[in-house]
């Protein structure tokens, strides 16, 4: 019978890059960048590594398909390398992937590691419906990332009848805060302070979502290495060791898509994946026992609707922690601890590795005061492919024993 | 009897007022003045003659078993295609069987008038028991022409059959001439014509009298037998000389709805027809004529059957159903004479694969879904496996026609970052009553005016342009529906 992640494998390394607009760099130069960190810190060397995964999403304007990229670039010699993809959720599958294959039993070291190079477009947001099949272009709405999430907030008004100015008064807190949380951050994309006031009279992208409801649309990349807690140990004798604490998926089946039960001001599968995850992590109330979460706030309003989905703010209650500063840095879950996708920015293959990045430096306080979380135990990442319709939920947590 | 068995028109929502047209473009030819009056309704960005031919036919069959129809003809001189029957893909939006004969009336705009004598036939002949026609114009005019304030878009529909006939077609006389007073080369944008003297003294006061005259001898009529006499020409002093000359008056004669719509080519005829058996009493006696590459003379006699209620909205609704436009400069983007950047988004290659669209002509054409036999779940796209959580059956299911049922938004958003004609690009989630739920791009309306709730109801647009290959691929978007309270 099987029974979980939990404590089965052990983050011995992780990297991450400066997100942003990295004109200068490739998609390969990120890779290397994340990766030497990686390596440095997990103090091992690279033919220790015995299996890769890379985490891509746009093949398009990025590295292309396979994960022959990664194996070059790094020069693994002759590893078994597998490029994964499931939308914006990748670098938590590639994450997920790694830590399956050393809890297997097949290998001892493993390499998860996720790249976007989104600014090669030519335009702001991300790039068109090219991966959306042949099909999509001949009935599918003319709908941008911001419209599908937008639709949010008119569903989740008429749901729990909070009036839309309420909503825009609750993901202007939300975007404040996580600008606030960017600025500490020096890899952050976005680092200015921006006030509610601000926030409110910016143009509008998608009603009801004006510019600053919208995360940053960077260039990145965020690696990890992991291998088993024995193996941890011995590597690190005098440190606090991260070890997984649970990893769930969720992927819609089509019943918020096309079932009409569906009330559009939910995610169903993040209700699901949080589910399992506490179950498998052995949190019975992570309202409580939860020392931060990194969510996937590609916009302001999926973020306000997420904390209800995690069962940490009550179904219809989310206004009032955000409000109350329940989520900010200083509240007691904090959210967004390094910026978020708002601020440090949302290079899509490497968002889900970057949260983890987030939750295991705080694991090992390895951040200065200013942005430090008060003893944290157990972080939540949660990372989101998709359309709020039809999606995948990624849910992982990490603790310090 | 064979007759005319139901009606229906369309006329597109926006009005462009002629003065707009003269204020931005009188400067280059002030005579164009004299047409700056009323208004002229134009399509939509995402409309032309097939999605209006198919409004009207939606309209007409309103109440309808479509099943009953054999056969489809459309007319219009702007379709969208050259090859591909056009015809087929209303029969595909219409939700038609496959064993119906369709064909496409063009070049002449007198087509739409052909194409009625051509199923009124059918039917005689009984190769057909219903036959539909519809007609529908989408003409240009370039800018700073007369013919830009003119010309009008709209469409009319008619099913032509043996039973439940509201007006019995009695007869038809018709005369062919090479006339080139208006005329579109392969690769005509805009329409051309010859001096309007010789169009309006030569060819409506001399051609429409021969076919009146013509029908009067072969049937020995007179035009005072007529109720309403119905004639195409959009020259204000010719139509009152013709009204002399055909000795006809002024109440005895349909008005033409060149102040309200336009002319509005091969449709035109057939739009005052439609209006005309709006408020027509059983016994009246209709006359129609065409114009264009010489005329159709048609003769209609009204049934006791004209007072079973007709389900259409008709071209009267579709008038009260206006927004003005608000400016002309939006009429050249939609129309896209006015070649503006729609950013670097709209340059996606839009590239149409021909065999997946056969496979889901059903779903794409006729918005055709499924529903379950075991647990009765309406679902878009059609599903093999049955979407209901509680179910899940494998290939238990009937088909379900989604485009004539009425839905509720349930979410909604008005994007910038989306290429649009018509920014915000205005998209949302429809609940259908009954159940199934897809999210469509909304038409015709603003942001402002929705809210979640609001009824919608289904229209066959155009859903893009590929540029590269110079055609349009069609789909069905939500139209919210004002709620009368």
């Amino acid at each position: 019978m099987a029974d979980g992640i939990k404590d089965k494998v052990a983050i011995i390394g992780m990297g991450c890059t400066r997100f942003g607009e990295r004109w200068d760099c490739s998609a390969e130069d990120l890779m290397v960048e994340a990766f030497v960190e990686c390596l440095a810190d997990a103090g091992i060397e690279k033919k220790e590594i015995q299996a890769a995964y890379l985490g891509t999403h746009f093949d398009e304007v990025n590295v292309g398909k396979a994960a022959l990229s990664l194996a070059i670039t790094l020069k693994l010699p002759f590893l078994p390398v597998t490029r994964v993809d499931n939308y914006c959720a990748t670098a938590t599958e590639a994450f997920r992937a790694a830590a399956y294959s050393v809890a297997a039993g097949a290998y001892d070291i493993v390499l998860a590691l996720g790249v976007e190079k989104l600014k090669d477009t030519g335009y702001g947001g991300l790039p068109g419906g090219a991966g959306r099949g042949v099909k999509a272009f001949m009935e599918q709405a003319n709908m941008t990332a911001p419209g599908m999430f937008a639709q949010l907030a008119t569903a989740y008004s008429a749901k729990w009848g909070l009036p839309m100015d309420k909503i825009k008064d609750a993901i202007a807190h939300v975007s404040m805060k996580s600008h606030a949380n960017g600025s500490l951050n020096p890899r952050a994309h976005l680092r200015n302070v921006v006030t509610e006031e601000q926030i409110k009279k910016a143009p509008m992208i998608a009603y009801p979502l004006g510019l600053y409801d919208c995360c940053g649309v960077s260039d990145g990349s965020a690696a990890a290495i992991v291998t088993t807690p024995e193996i941890a140990r011995s590597l690190k004798p005098n440190q606090s060791i991260v070890k997984v604490k649970a990893l769930q998926i969720a992927c819609s089946s089509g019943e918020e898509e096309m079932y009409t039960d569906w009330d559009g001001a939910h995610f169903a599968t993040t209700r699901i994946a949080a589910s399992r995850a506490y179950a498998e992590a052995g949190v019975k109330n992570p309202r409580e026992e939860l020392s931060m979460t990194e969510v996937h706030d590609c916009f302001s309003i999926t973020e306000m609707v997420t904390m209800e989905d995690l069962h940490i703010s009550p179904k219809g209650g989310a206004y009032e922690d955000i409000m109350g500063g329940f989520y900010d840095l200083k509240g007691q879950v904090p959210c967004q601890i390094d910026g978020g996708l708002k601020c440090f920015g949302h290079p899509i293959g490497a968002s889900g590795l970057r949260m983890i990045y987030a939750v295991y430096e705080q694991l090992l306080d390895r951040v200065p005061e200013e942005r430090k979380v008060s003893n944290p135990r157990l972080g939540l990442t949660h990372n989101l492919g998709g359309y709020p319709w039809k999606n995948v939920a990624a849910i992982s947590i990490i603790g310090r024993d | 009897m064979v007759g005319i068995v139901r009606h229906g028109g369309y006329v597109p929502r926006y009005r462009l007022d002629r003065r707009k047209i003269y204020g931005a473009m009188g400067w280059m030819d002030p005579s164009t003045g004299a047409n700056a009056r009323g208004e002229k309704a134009v399509a939509n960005f995402d409309e032309d003659s097939v999605t209006m031919g198919v409004a009207a036919g939606l309209d007409c069959l309103l109440g309808m078993d479509r099943s009953k129809i054999d056969g489809l003809y459309f007319a219009s001189t702007s379709m969208p295609y050259k090859e591909r029957l056009n015809a087929g893909i209303l029969t595909a939006a219409l939700g038609m069987r496959d064993d119906v004969r369709s064909a496409d009336f063009s070049g002449g705009l007198k087509a739409g008038t052909t194409a009625l004598v051509a199923a009124l036939e059918s039917v005689q002949s009984g190769g057909a028991r219903n036959v539909m026609v519809s007609a529908a114009d989408c003409r240009l005019g370039r800018p700073a022409s007369a013919e830009e304030m003119i010309f009008g878009d709209a469409a009319a529909a008619f099913v032509l059959g043996a039973e439940e006939v509201i007006a019995e077609y009695k007869g038809s006389y018709s005369i062919t001439y090479d006339f080139g007073d208006h005329y579109r080369g392969e690769f005509a944008k805009f329409d051309r014509k010859w001096e309007d003297r010789w169009i309006r003294d030569l060819g409506y006061e001399k051609f429409v009298p021969l076919a009146v005259n013509g029908l009067l001898s072969k049937y020995g009529l007179k035009t005072s037998d007529f109720t309403t006499v119905i004639y195409d020409c959009h020259y204000p002093a010719a139509r009152a000389k013709l009204n002399k000359i055909l000795g006809i008056a002024s109440d005895n004669v349909q008005v033409n709805f060149q102040e309200e719509i336009g002319q509005s080519g091969a449709a035109q005829s057939l739009v005052m027809l439609s209006a005309a058996l709006e408020s027509a009493k059983p016994g009246d006696k209709l006359l129609v004529v065409s114009f264009g590459s010489g005329c159709d003379a048609l003769f209609f006699e009204v049934t006791e059957q004209i007072n079973m209620k007709n389900a259409c909205c008709g071209i009267s609704g579709c008038l009260a159903n206006r927004t003005e436009l608000d400016s002309y400069e939006k009429y050249l983007v939609w129309r896209d004479i006015l070649p503006a950047d729609l950013g670097m988004r709209s340059e996606e290659d839009l590239w149409t694969r021909w065999s997946a669209l056969w496979r889901s002509r059903r779903e794409v054409l006729g918005l055709w879904g499924s529903r379950c036999t075991k647990c009765s779940t309406p679902q878009f796209p059609a599903q093999r496996v049955c979407t209901n959580p509680g179910c899940g059956a494998v290939d238990q299911y009937e088909d379900y026609l989604f485009s004539d049922k009425k839905g509720r938004i349930m979410s909604y958003t008005g994007d910038m970052l989306a290429a649009s004609y018509n920014p915000p690009a205005i998209y949302g989630a429809v609940a259908f009553e009954g159940g199934g739920k897809y999210y469509f791009d909304f038409t015709d309306c603003k942001l402002e005016d929705l809210g979640t709730g609001m009824p919608v109801s289904l229209s066959f647009r155009r859903k893009y342009f590929d540029k590269r290959r110079g055609i349009s691929g069609y789909f069905w978007k939500a139209v919210p529906v004002k709620e009368v309270k």
